[in-house]
């Protein structure tokens, strides 16, 4: 039975092996769920975002090699972020076309899924159950929006969780101001993207904010926190592989939280 | 111009706490782009004409040298005169040549972005010639000595105060807060120009090599005045601007108004082929065509050649959250907005302007809105690549990221350096979740907490789960 599942390379993404494991446990539950063997290939560690857009072609290529040799032979490769598949994506521009690193990076882009598009496509929705129940407004992360076109499929799934109800904001696809090293090299301006970001999160009246990249749901989520804003931020795959029951991002672990009240 | 790119995050911090000019650009947000998108809503085949656009600018780019030797060529067959400018110095010294051949004192201009890259203004000034602007956008702000903030909105950094005056200071007539009013007053003022002028310079939103025309695309017809009335015409261009036929050309006019300002069509559309002829009741007795290539046939060939296909529009900057925070000025020379942070580089050295293509998300607006579909963040991205392969980035961001790079290229190692990140980060902030206040991250706390990673790294735990 087993041999006849196509195996799912996980891309963990570096900021959900550090910040929110349970983003990349509720990828392998769903995907697991759609049917899928999944595996973690050990050689992997972050896409190479940060070189690509730094300039730096040289440690992005080598980063690149890494990753393509880590998910050799998968069927597919799906990650928890419109941001790091998206980078998976441009791998080919860092190789001169008749490399045979580029054709390699070419099978790797057309291996290479975000999970929310991934499962619109390839999981039963029917066996999607999960207890949530609460207002969420999604905010639509830049890369995911633009170089791979998530945009209905996340909302579809969301469509599924009977205790969802989604309040749209306004701006949803309007950049929240993360940018990766944007944040850090231009702390002004991203501090105005990001406020204004949480103002029309505010507005909504959601009681949740959801998102499919967390580079975005930890810089909103800090914003809001820092506010004082009472929204919780969370990774929609929590929501949609019913793993809500655990802190939202930057909140304090439930009995701390109580115990605070 | 003076080069402030350099001082691009200082000229952002103070333009972010700058009340007025926040309260300006407030003004850009709700007005362009909604008018952008009803505009492309009403008009089904948009995004197959940007198609269109993008191959038909792409094919005259690769024969450029002859489109612009035939449009010479018709310039000339129509009685004008054509001048090949290389470097903007070229571009201001062959305008001031043609304005002593006239005598001229004083010029009119119409609203043109090559005149502001060559600098022209302050040139002729200094040689004895007054340059009059008639956009009114640009008449406001040459009252106030001061730049476009925008490509086709030059004044839109002011308030209706400030309009109002400026007015007040140099017209001396009693202030007044009206638009209606200041526009009946500046009308007033600006016609004793339109008559007095010598010459009349003007741009070009694009050249028609079949028929050697110019044409202005304008609103107010200010253009027309200033192109009309005096004996001498010069038109300056930038050489990218060229169009094989009239026909070509309308396929450009239908996507720059609706990207612009979200017309279905520009007011005016001007075209001048050459001077007056015989039995013409109006017109120019000479008409002279100034080709300013200042660095763009550098660009042909090169990975920036898709920057050339740029019409101007400003969408761009229009949708980008960044110009929508601190306004045009901030970039510090000509062009702002996504456009700017790849042609400025180009035109002022990557050396001086650096900031400038950093200065993104790379949320990819620009590309979206672009009616030439040009990949905007993939340029900025190359002038990055450029950047870092001439030692320019800061040496904090290089350290970082050869640190960074070493561990992300030892998958062993990275996985020690994570784990002890992510328990030093979940010390730090306690049982709170999250926290205030990072050694060396206070670019990020200073405005907003740090989230505390939930528990162990995933790889640890999938390690432990024996998986």
């Amino acid at each position: 039975m087993a041999s006849s599942r196509s195996r799912v390379g996980l891309f963990v993404t570096c900021l959900a092996d550090m910040f929110r494991p349970e983003v990349a446990f509720a990828s392998v539950k769903l995907l697991e769920m759609a049917g899928f063997d999944v595996e973690v290939p050990e050689r992997q560690t972050c896409c190479g975002q940060p070189a690509f857009n730094s300039g730096d072609r040289h440690d992005s290529a080598a980063i690149a090699r890494q990753t393509i040799e880590a998910f050799d032979g998968f069927e597919y490769v799906v990650g928890p972020s419109g941001s790091c598949i998206g980078m998976l994506h441009h791998y080919p521009e860092l190789f001169a076309e008749g490399d045979p690193w580029h054709q390699r990076a070419l099978d790797l882009k057309s291996r290479a899924f975000e999970i929310t598009s991934f499962l619109a496509q390839h999981l039963d929705t029917d066996k999607l159950s999960s207890s949530f129940s609460g207002k969420v407004t999604y905010h639509d992360s830049c890369s995911g929006l633009r170089e791979l076109g998530i945009k209905r499929q996340p909302r579809e799934l969301l469509s599924k969780i009977p205790g969802v109800q989604i309040c749209e904001m306004e701006e949803s696809e309007t950049c929240c101001g993360f940018g990766g090293t944007f944040c850090v090299k231009y702390p002004d301006i991203s501090n105005r993207m990001v406020g204004n970001k949480s103002e029309n999160i505010r507005a909504t009246g959601a009681d949740t904010l959801l998102a499919g990249d967390l580079g975005c749901l930890l810089n909103m989520a800090g914003k809001l926190k820092r506010e004082g804003v009472n929204v919780q931020a969370r990774h929609v795959v929590e929501i949609l592989a019913d793993m809500a029951n655990t802190p939202a991002i930057g909140e304090a672990a439930i009995g701390e939280a109580e115990k605070r009240s | 111009m003076q080069i402030k790119s350099p001082e691009f995050k200082q000229n952002a911090r103070i333009a972010l706490e700058d009340v007025n000019l926040q309260r300006a650009l407030g003004n850009l947000k709700a007005g362009f782009p909604q008018k952008r998108a009803a505009a492309v809503a009403r008009l089904p085949e948009f995004d197959q004409l940007r198609d269109e656009a993008r191959d038909l600018k792409n094919h005259i780019l690769e024969h450029l040298d002859l489109y612009l030797e035939e449009f010479e060529k018709n310039v000339v067959a129509n009685g004008g005169t054509v001048h090949w400018c290389r470097t903007a110095e070229d571009a201001r010294k062959t305008i001031l040549e043609i304005c002593q051949d006239q005598d001229a004192k004083t010029v009119t201009k119409g609203k043109s972005m090559v005149t502001e890259e060559i600098d022209l203004n302050d040139y002729l000034e200094k040689n004895g010639v007054t340059p009059v602007e008639t956009d009114l956008g640009e008449y406001i702000l040459q009252l106030r000595e001061d730049h476009p903030s925008h490509i086709i909105a030059p004044a839109i950094h002011l308030n209706i105060e400030d309009v109002a005056d400026a007015f007040h200071e140099h017209h001396k007539r009693p202030k007044s807060n009206d638009p209606a009013h200041l526009m009946r007053e500046a009308r007033e003022m600006l016609r004793k120009h339109f008559v007095a002028a010598d010459v009349g310079i003007t741009g070009a939103n694009f050249l028609v090599a079949e028929t050697g025309s110019t044409i202005i695309c304008t609103n107010e017809g200010n253009g027309d005045l200033t192109q009309t009335l005096p004996k001498t015409h010069i038109v300056v261009s930038s050489i990218e601007k060229v169009v094989p036929t009239l026909e070509d050309m309308t396929l450009f006019l239908r996507l720059l108004a609706r990207s612009a300002t979200g017309q279905e069509f520009t007011v005016y559309n001007t075209l001048s082929s050459g001077p007056r002829r015989p039995g013409d009741q109006d017109g120019p007795e000479n008409f002279h065509v100034v080709l300013v290539d200042n660095g763009r046939s550098d660009m042909v060939g090169s990975e920036f050649q898709e920057m050339l296909r740029c019409i101007r529009c400003s969408a761009c900057m229009n949708h980008c959250p960044v110009y929508g925070a601190v306004g045009g000025h901030s970039y510090g020379w000509v062009y702002p907005g996504p456009m700017g942070s790849v042609l400025t580089p180009q035109m002022v050295g990557i050396e001086n302007a650096g900031l400038l293509p950093n200065a993104s998300t790379f949320c990819g607006k620009c590309e979206e809105v672009c009616p030439v579909r040009i990949p905007l963040p993939k340029l900025m991205r190359h002038w990055r690549d450029k950047e870092y392969e001439k030692h320019l980035s800061p040496t904090s961001v290089r350290s970082g990221l050869s640190v960074w790079s070493f561990f992300a290229t030892r998958p062993k190692l990275y996985r020690l350096f994570a784990s002890v990140g992510n328990r030093f980060l979940r010390l730090k902030a306690g049982k709170k979740g999250r926290t205030s206040k990072l050694p060396l991250a206070s670019a990020w706390t200073d405005h907003r907490d740090m989230p505390a990673p939930s528990g162990k790294t995933f790889m640890q735990q999938w390690k432990e789960q024996n998986r």
